[in-house]
Formats: C-alpha cells, sequence, structure tokens
C-alpha cells in the first residue's frame, strides 16, 4: 500500500495516523454481530468526529452534511487500511450511508438529498430495506406490497420479510407495487417512509445467531406522502438497480475482508495450544495465507472497481463477482477463525442488542450470520446467475410453458 | 495506481495481441510442441516478437532495450499466456535481463545486454535451487568453472545460454550465467509435460560461467508475477473458449450455455478470475516501485499473487476442460495446451506451499 503513493496521498496516510494517535482511544469497539444495534453515544459522537476529520461521509458534498472531498479511490483504500491496520472503527456502516445515501445522490430530488442525507450519515436516522416478500425472493421483480394514490398519498399495503434492522429502524426505502396493470418490472415504485407511521407492525424472526436481526414488516393502510417517492412512479426498479449496485458493494466489502483477515492473524497468533501459537504451526499458517492471498485479490479489484466509478466508467463484470466472491470469502475468514476456537469456542452466549458478545460468541455469529448475507441480497446462486447471464452473455433459461 | 492501462500500454498490448492472434494458431502451437523435441523453437515468432520489442522491454535504452518496467512485461505475459505462446520469454526477457541488471558487473552487462535486447541470447533457466526445487543438481562450483548435473533446465528450446541457481552446499550460494556452447557442455532435451516449454537436462564439467554473486530475490520475485500473468492470460483463455463452446453446442434441444449447471461453473470461474486482474497489476507495479522503499512489501505480493494464481489456474483449468466434455480431453480443440502451461507454471519457481511460506516469512509470520 505504501507504494508509489504521491505527495497528496501520503500526508492523508499521515492525517489519518496522527488522528488515530490522538482519537483512537474514543472508538467505539469494532467487529462482531453485524449491524444489529442503534448507535449509542458513543458510536454517534465518533461518527461526527470522522466526518469532521473527513474520514467518514468523505465524498458526500458538504451541503448535504459531508466533507465534501473530490471522490478518489486511493483516499478511501488508504483509509480504510490504516484503520483497520489500528482496530479502530471505520463509522456507521449501515443500509443508510451504504445504500440510500449513494442512491439519492444518484437519483434523489435536491428536496430529498437536503433531507435525509445529512441525519443519515450522522447516524441519527437509521434505515432498513423493505425488498423481500415472501413470494418475492430471488424473484424479487415478483414482489405484491401494494401502493395506491389517494388524496396525494400512497397508501401502502402488503408484507415484508427479511427485513435487517425494521425492529429499530426510523425510516424504510421501499419497493412497492403501484402500477399492477403494467408489466411486473415497469409496475414497481420506491418509497421512503417513516417506521413510526400509523398502520406498520415489525415482527422480530427468531434466526440461528440468536441474536434478533431480520423481522417480518406488515403493513396496514400505511400513508406516505406523495412526494417521498424516488424518481417516479413505475421507476422503482430502475431505482433498486442503483440501490443493488451499492448493496453488492457493501455485501463483498473488501474492508471488511482485511478487517477480518487482520482480526484471524491476531487470534491465530494469540491461540495457544501444545505450547506454540496456532500461527507457528505450518498446517494453520497455511490456511491463513491461502485466504490473505484471496483478500488480496479482492482489495485490489475494489480498488479497481472504485476507480473506474469515480471515472464514470462502467465495470461490467467486474462488479458483478463482488458480493458473490466477498460474501463466500467472509464465510471462510470466519470458518477458520471457529476452527482456531476449537472445542472451547462452543460456548455461545449471544446476548441482546445492547450488550458485547465474547470473543467466540462474536467468531460463530459473524460466521452464521455471514451464511446470512451468503441468501440475502440475492443469493449466492442467482448471483452465479447473474454473472453468466450478465457479465458473459450466457443465454438465460427456456421459460416453462404454462399450462401443460 | 489507477488500475487501468495508460495509452502507451494499451497500444503495446493491442499490438502484441494482434501479432500473437495471426501468428500462433493451432498449427503453429502443435508445430513448436513437435520441434521441442530436437531442442528448437518457434523462432520466426520470436523474431516477430523482437521486432516488438519484447526481450528488450526491461532492459535500458542504451543496451538496445524499451527501459520499461515489469508492469509492462507482465500485460505482455498475460497476452502470450491468453495465446499459450512458444516462446522464452520469461527466461530470457525477464529472468536473465533482471539478473544481468541487478547482480551483473558492467563487464557483464556489456557483454551481453545488447545480445538479449535483440533477442539473439536466449537463456535458459534452472532456479530450483532458489525456491526449494525438487529437480536434480548437483552443481560444484571451482573458481569460475562449474561440474555437475541440473535437471529440468527449463526453456530449453532454441536456448544459446543458461542461467542457474548455484545450491547453497555446492560452495556459495548466487546465480551463474553460462554459454551453452562452451566446452564441457552437453545439453539433452527431455520430453515435457507442457511442450511449448521445452526441458533438457544439463550435464557440466569444468564448464566456464559467469558468477552473479549477491541476493537473487527480485529477480525470482519478479519470474514469479510474470508466471502469474501468464496463467491468468491462460486461464482467461480458458475460461473465454468455455463459455464460447457452451454457446454452440447443443443437447436436449438447447444450448448448454443456458443450462444452470454450466453457467454457474462459467459464473465462479469468472468471480475467481476477475479480481485476479487487478491484484496482478498492482504485484506487479510493487516490483517496479520496490527499488524506492517497500522491499517486503513488494516480495509479499509476489509470493501471493504467484500463490493464487496457482490456485485459481488450476481450478479454472480444470473446470474449463469439464465445459468441453469430451472435446476437452482430446486435443481436437488444442484445449490440453493451456491446461498444461497452468499445470507447468504452478510447478516453476515454487509452487503455492512455497510462495505462501516465503510471504509468512516476509511478513514476520513464521520463524
Amino acid at each position: 500500500m505504501d507504494l508509489a503513493l504521491s505527495e497528496r496521498h501520503r500526508a492523508l496516510q499521515a492525517s489519518a495516523r496522527d488522528f488515530i494517535a490522538r482519537f483512537g482511544p474514543l472508538s467505539p469497539p469494532v467487529g462482531g454481530g453485524g449491524g444489529r444495534r442503534r448507535p449509542d453515544r458513543k458510536a454517534l459522537d465518533w461518527q461526527a468526529l470522522l466526518i469532521e476529520h473527513g474520514f467518514a461521509a468523505r465524498a458526500v458534498p458538504r451541503r448535504y452534511g459531508g466533507y465534501g472531498a473530490e471522490p478518489d479511490v486511493l483516499d478511501a483504500a488508504i483509509i480504510t487500511e490504516e484503520f483497520n491496520r489500528a482496530g479502530i472503527s471505520l463509522g456507521i456502516q449501515g443500509q443508510g450511508i451504504r445504500m440510500l445515501v449513494p442512491t439519492l445522490l444518484e437519483v434523489g430530488t435536491e428536496a430529498q438529498r437536503e433531507r435525509w442525507i445529512g441525519p443519515t450519515i450522522r447516524g441519527e436516522v437509521i434505515w432498513c430495506q423493505g425488498y423481500s416478500e415472501p413470494e418475492a425472493g430471488s424473484d424479487l421483480a415478483a414482489l405484491r406490497t401494494a401502493a395506491r394514490l389517494e388524496d396525494g398519498q400512497f397508501v401502502v399495503n402488503g408484507q415484508k420479510i427479511w427485513t435487517s434492522s425494521a425492529h429499530f429502524a426510523d425510516m424504510m426505502f421501499l419497493l412497492c407495487r403501484t402500477e399492477p396493470d403494467r408489466p411486473k418490472h415497469l409496475g414497481i415504485s420506491y418509497l421512503l417512509l417513516s417506521m413510526d407511521s400509523p398502520g406498520i407492525e415489525v415482527r422480530p424472526l427468531p434466526t440461528m445467531t440468536g441474536h434478533p436481526t431480520f423481522n417480518e414488516v406488515f403493513f396496514t393502510d400505511v400513508r406516505v406522502p406523495a412526494d417521498q417517492i424516488v424518481l417516479g412512479r413505475g421507476e422503482g426498479w430502475r431505482v433498486a438497480n442503483v440501490t443493488l449496485k451499492h448493496e453488492r458493494m457493501l455485501l463483498g466489502d473488501a474492508g471488511k475482508l482485511m478487517h477480518r483477515l487482520h482480526r484471524l492473524r491476531v487470534l491465530l497468533a494469540e491461540t495457544r495450544v501444545d505450547g506454540e501459537p496456532l500461527l507457528a504451526k505450518p498446517v494453520w499458517r497455511d490456511r491463513l495465507m491461502r485466504l490473505q492471498g484471496e483478500v488480496l485479490a479482492a482489495k485490489y479489484h475494489q480498488m479497481r472497481l472504485l476507480g473506474e466509478a469515480a471515472r464514470g466508467e462502467e465495470s461490467g463484470l467486474g462488479l458483478l463477482v463482488v458480493k458473490y466472491y466477498g460474501s463466500t470469502l467472509a464465510w471462510r475468514l470466519a470458518a477458520l477463525a471457529v476452527d482456531a476456537l476449537g472445542e472451547a469456542g462452543l460456548v455461545y452466549e449471544p446476548h441482546d442488542d445492547l450488550a458485547e458478545d465474547d470473543a467466540a460468541t462474536a467468531w460463530y455469529a459473524d460466521w452464521m450470520y455471514d451464511l446470512g448475507l451468503i441468501i440475502g441480497g440475492g443469493s449466492s446462486n442467482i448471483q452465479k446467475n447473474i454473472i453468466a447471464e450478465r457479465g458473459l452473455g450466457m443465454p438465460r433459461e427456456p421459460k416453462i410453458q404454462s399450462g401443460a | 495506481m489507477a488500475f487501468g492501462l495508460s495509452e502507451e500500454q494499451r497500444l503495446f498490448d493491442t499490438s502484441l495481441r494482434g501479432v500473437l492472434a495471426a501468428r500462433v494458431t493451432q498449427a503453429a502451437r502443435q508445430a513448436a510442441a513437435e520441434a521441442a523435441g530436437d531442442g528448437t523453437f518457434d523462432a520466426v515468432l520470436w523474431t516477430a516478437l523482437t521486432e516488438l520489442g519484447l526481450p528488450g522491454l526491461l532492459l535500458p535504452e542504451a543496451a538496445g532495450g524499451a527501459g520499461l518496467g515489469l508492469a509492462d512485461a507482465a500485460l505482455a505475459a498475460e497476452a502470450l499466456g491468453y495465446h499459450a505462446a512458444p516462446t522464452p520469454f520469461l527466461s530470457s526477457a525477464v529472468l536473465a535481463p533482471l539478473a544481468l541488471r541487478h547482480l551483473g558487473d558492467p563487464a557483464a552487462q556489456a557483454e551481453w545486454l545488447p545480445a538479449l535486447a535483440a533477442g539473439r541470447m536466449r537463456v535458459a533457466f534452472a532456479l530450483g535451487a532458489l525456491a526449494g526445487g525438487t529437480g536434480s543438481c548437483t552443481l560444484r562450483r571451482d573458481g569460475e568453472r562449474l561440474s555437475g548435473e541440473v535437471a529440468p533446465l527449463v526453456e530449453a528450446g532454441g536456448a544459446t545460454h543458461a542461467l542457474l541457481a548455484l545450491p547453497r552446499d555446492g560452495r556459495g550460494e548466487g546465480l551463474a550465467l553460462l554459454a551453452l556452447d562452451a566446452p564441457g557442455v552437453a545439453l539433452r532435451p527431455r520430453p515435457g509435460l507442457d511442450r511449448l516449454r521445452p526441458l533438457a537436462a544439463l550435464s557440466l564439467s569444468d564448464a566456464p560461467a559467469r558468477l552473479l554473486p549477491g541476493d537473487a530475490a527480485p529477480v525470482l520475485d519478479a519470474g514469479r508475477v510474470i508466471l502469474a500473468a501468464e496463467t491468468l492470460g491462460a486461464a482467461q483463455a480458458m475460461l473465454d473458449q468455455a463459455v464460447a463452446y457452451a454457446g454452440q453446442r447443443r443437447q436436449f434441444g438447447r444450448a448448454i450455455a443456458s443450462f444452470q449447471g454450466v453457467k454457474h461453473v462459467c459464473a465462479e470461474m469468472a468471480a475467481w478470475l476477475e479480481p485476479c486482474h487487478a491484484f496482478l497489476r498492482h504485484a506487479a507495479a510493487a516490483q517496479d516501485a520496490a527499488r524506492a522503499g517497500g522491499v517486503a512489501e513488494a516480495r509479499m505480493l509476489a509470493c501471493q499473487v504467484k500463490a493464487h494464481l496457482d490456485e485459481v489456474g488450476r481450478d479454472v483449468a480444470r473446470h474449463a476442460t469439464e465445459v468441453h466434455g469430451g472435446m476437452g480431453f482430446t486435443e481436437l480443440l488444442g484445449l490440453p495446451f493451456w491446461f498444461k502451461r497452468i499445470a507447468g507454471n504452478r510447478q516453476l519457481l515454487g509452487g503455492p506451499e512455497r510462495c505462501r511460506e516465503e510471504a509468512a516469512m516476509v511478513q514476520g509470520f513464521a520463524a
């Protein structure tokens, strides 16, 4: 990473190190368990400090509350690397910040950006994503949750499922059917709604991690002001694809992989068996080194993609592989950790949203939660269809003839 | 580091790939494979590549070279791998030039660099002693003379010289360069798995050699990056061929590319390969930047990119062959040329286990 850094990038690296040295002790703890709690005071203060110094919301324009730097791939990579190496939090990483904010920056109205980007990047407004339904999972465009326009408001009825963070979110970005007479992809709209609206019921879904992470959300005559639509009626699928592009990056994020590799290396160095650290044993070391190679590929690939995005180039296949590659690799990193923990790691004690888990529980929770991420956001099998069909130009499966 | 190609690199890549597409036909590969048995090589192709400046890519302009870096050489290697081109690029355009540049004295450089840049001097190599090789090496040094046996000697077809790593117990490690037409040198071609990278066994009896003392790690690492680039190109070619074949081959009344079982395998290959491109570019650029600092990082990246592409390459070679069905197993489509190139690259200059162990050492993870 130190290679061939320009003067300006060296200065950024130095300022990141300086920031970490001065403020590092104020960082909230990092890692473990996925986004399952509202940011507390400490996390909010930390986020404000990061934005003020340009280490979070760095490329979000100043008029929306960001730091206002020019987007720069290497800037982001340098910050991620320095913070990860120091084990310091990179700030709040939810679906609002990672998915909705870039979507609004790309296709939102000026009023929408002004109203929501600031509070979202500060961590004051938490978002959840209303996409999947019981009968619309991999075939997302088959969704049925409907909204009709009535007295200048959309009235929403239906059900969503697998909604992460809905139990503490303030807002939801929702895909719903507003044009029932149009073909399925063209009848969808993208609405922004308050989770405090009357008629919303959130029921947590118990999952294998034991943490509250997923929910079912029920809508009964939920009213949404008509100006809280992104782009126009029937353009929701287009907006969803903008968001999905960012979700694919989020779910395959190389920063997370690098950070996890770092934690894993520390774990192998600190876990002693038969009087020596696991890292000193060739079998364990080789497993770590093999994963390191895969993480390095993800790291430089992400820098390439960010560079292409900054130059306004289409990444095509390169972007399509990120979710599948990154989510399966994250799971395998956690899998080596749970192997290193051995039988002692079998004591599993997940806490509710407020308390921190012990290290072993956190690794197991990561390992299981990541399996959820392999499934969510377009499961691996769907990702492979997308990679093959859109990335490699292979033909779609022929449609089944009905009524046979 | 922008990960994209500069305008010059794009032009160079396009013209190189144009020459390769025109000249490295299936018939040319077949002919080169047959010629390997008697120790010759595809001289016409090498002349064409020399006209493009390939042998002198890494050499200074004063010696007739282009004064470029490993990033450019890696780009060329990727194209050569994509076309499974029978050339001694690794040894003659990378290992030998870098060995002389890093470790040669001015007299050795003056004698050999212009001949290398002109493509007249072609160098076979045997560097197993540097990288945990399993080949036989009984070389002994007596002053500037070498005796003993070494095998396999790699890229031996049409070679005029040999670059050898001396074993640690043979009175001094380091590299040695010798002319194959010198007295006391006997070269015996050996049949190889990858017939496009011909092998030989070398016997020396008091043969005169030039010693190149010093740390040969930069030479070894550059070679690893080049092998990784070649494997990336070759694996990409196999994936492209698999996707194209699946689009044409029909079974059950439709193209097999429309079956998820076939599509998903292709998608997996693409998912493994696609991130390798940026990794490789970065690792190659790191070699060029290493002299300005960051030596350990450059070493780690070279070892890891070789190991990673060894693994990805093996998987792609297997699955791309499988997508072709029985046709992949036959020589009718020529697919085994790429399969064997990838298989051979894995074993050269340290296999993946060796490379990962060296990467662990430079990071302080292993003693």
